[in-house]
């Protein structure tokens, strides 16, 4: 074997190297995002689930309408029925945000990534934000589409919302904003906890089990978790009209980036300091 | 150039890695030498800045690895060839490599060549046999074509010719003027490509010197002699100051021999203390037949048993001695 077999050819072959970048750890990470798998099928899940249990509730609960009590027809909300969907395929972000760094882990990719780029915030960094675009574009795109489709089965058979009415943009777009922000978060939780079974199940249990359980509690304990947990405060941004003991929607959607920049920086923290 | 100085790393009450100081030089292969829990892996893992040293420090090229701009076009690393995401084609795994550090594309498919993977270049990593992936892994430490490269028992579980094309490739990276650092258990692979060597059990460095030094200060030479008056000749050579053993034909030596044991009937005797010109002045003055005499150096193998004998973490009840 001679050496020009092994050593680099072509004209770069004796140019002196330059440092890598940030943007060079970002292309790594794209690439690493867009040849798996699991990443087709989560965002396929993410679109389907999300526009296609919004049509199905949209249309079953507009088919209803008329029979509805008068104060159920005061709190009619058909912007937050054709978005129903879209908070269950958040699931789906959150999963595939945690697999996209426990998986580095549970298959020891995670140490050929941290001896390419020794500087391990880089990859953090450039793995969250990969991720965080990718999730707000499929977030955004979801969403819309769940609104449209879901005004389109209410119309007819109840009163729809357009985009112009009051609150309606801004809850439509911030439904694409708060799984953005979740995707950071599950990408923060995979690494603090660099196991997948236990990262998703602590996901499920801050989106879904403890704001449940939260909901049968007394409310002096109720009152609080709507208010200041950081995924209902969140997900005031999604809504249209403002319940009692919530946060308005843009204070409630900062408390939530707060909690996530906090859990962002033990996670730093910890990769940056922990044995790989 | 790879230099350790004082390294420690300590896992809780295990010394792992227990005050190491080296240099390992470029244009040669340095086997890095232990048996299994010596803390091989571990002192690869702190040059590569995946474990922070308890005390001491590691540099590579004059920095500490966490500070190298472009690692991967100064140090190319092989740990554990299945430290990849199976469900990534091979070629992906390459190429996000290979951005990370700004290492052109075109260079993903050379590595591809060099390694012999074109082939499968498409395929998932998961569906590869061990030998491929261990390619694959030795692809990725190339992709920055760097001046120094670490690889962790690259050979386990290939198949010979596997072996031999790692063998010929560390052989030739060396030769382009290269720091190879190699990690084995097994000091006959080493024997085979080793120039250097650094041998290590439970975490000490046991020596540090060439391959040929190692042997030739670390193993016993000794005489191979078969003779029908063994039994004379092994009291003779007791009078000059040698020690003798009853030999096995096969010329292993066996158990040592007490001065009186029956076993010198034996016609095989092995010599050590003496060389075989020595034994051979002192048979012709005594009058004895020799019908063989040969001088037995130990195999780098024994000689490397022998001198990590005390440092095995775990040793088989009964000794396997």
């Amino acid at each position: 074997m001679t050496g020009a077999t092994i050593a680099r050819t072509g004209q770069d072959r004796h140019a002196a190297f330059r440092a890598a970048t940030f943007g060079d750890v970002l292309r790594s990470e794209w690439t690493k995002l867009r040849s798996v798998r699991s990443t087709f099928w989560a965002l396929a899940v993410t679109v389907v689930v999300g526009v296609g249990l919004g049509a199905v509730i949209s249309a079953a609960t507009a088919r209803g309408y008329a029979r509805f009590s008068v104060s159920s027809k005061l709190s009619w909300d058909p912007t937050g029925v054709s978005l129903a969907g879209v908070a269950v395929a958040s699931l789906a972000i959150a999963v595939l945000g945690v697999l996209c760094i426990s998986s580095e882990y549970s298959s020891g990719m995670i140490r050929t990534s941290l001896i390419a780029v020794p500087k391990r915030g880089r990859v953090l960094a450039a793995k969250s934000l990969v991720f965080a675009s990718v999730a707000f574009v499929v977030g955004e795109i979801t969403s819309f589409a769940a609104f449209f489709v879901g005004q389109a089965l209410i119309a007819g058979h109840a009163p729809h919302a357009v985009l112009g009415d009051p609150g309606v943009a801004r809850a439509v777009a911030g439904a694409g904003l708060f799984l953005t922000v979740l995707a950071v978060l599950s990408v923060a939780a995979g690494t603090l906890l660099r196991r997948s079974a236990a990262a998703i199940t602590c996901m499920v249990a801050v989106l879904f089990v403890f704001p449940a359980i939260a909901q049968a509690l007394p409310d002096s304990w109720r009152n609080p978790v709507n208010e200041f947990w950081p995924t209902q405060a969140g997900g005031q941004l999604t809504s249209v009209y403002h319940a009692a003991h919530t946060l308005q929607p843009w204070p409630g959607f900062g408390l939530m980036c707060l909690f996530v920049a906090v859990v962002y920086a033990i996670a730093w923290t910890l990769l940056d300091r922990r044995d790989a | 150039m790879i230099e350790a100085r004082n390294l420690v790393k300590r896992y809780g009450s295990t010394l792992a890695v227990d005050d190491l100081s080296f240099s390992v030089r470029p244009g040669m292969v340095t086997g890095f030498l232990g048996p299994n829990g010596a803390g091989k892996t571990t002192t690869m893992r702190m040059i590569l800045g995946l474990d922070a040293p308890t005390q001491g420090s590691v540099t590579v090229a004059g920095r500490s690895y966490r500070d190298l701009p472009a690692p991967m076009r100064e140090v190319g690393a092989l740990l554990d060839a299945k430290a990849l995401h199976g469900g990534r084609r091979a070629r992906d795994h390459l190429l996000c490599l290979a951005q990370s550090n700004g290492i052109p594309r075109s260079r993903v498919d050379e590595v591809l060549g060099i390694v012999g993977l074109e082939g499968v270049a498409r395929r998932r990593a998961k569906s590869f046999s061990l030998g491929m992936g261990q390619r694959l892994g030795i692809a990725s430490a190339l992709l920055g074509d760097p001046a120094v490269l670490i690889f962790d028992e690259p050979v386990n579980g290939l198949d010979p010719d596997g072996i031999h094309w790692v063998r010929t490739l560390m052989r030739a990276l060396a030769a382009e003027g290269r720091t190879v650092l190699v990690s084995s258990h097994l000091m006959s692979e080493m024997a085979l490509t080793a120039d250097h060597l650094l041998v290590i059990g439970k975490g000490r460095m046991i020596a540090d010197t060439s391959a040929d030094e190692f042997v030739r200060s670390s193993s016993e030479q000794s005489v191979h002699v078969r003779s029908p008056q063994a039994a004379e000749l092994a009291a003779r050579c007791r009078e000059a100051g040698a020690t003798v053993r009853a030999g096995s034909t096969s010329g292993m030596a066996t158990a040592p021999v007490a001065g009186s044991d029956a076993r010198i009937g034996t016609d095989v005797i092995e010599i050590t203390g003496m060389d075989s010109a020595d034994v051979g002045r002192l048979a012709a003055a005594r009058g004895i037949v020799l019908f063989e005499l040969t001088p037995v150096r130990a195999s780098l193998e024994e000689a490397f048993m022998e001198l990590t004998r005390d440092s095995l973490e775990y040793q088989a009840a009964g000794g396997t001695r």
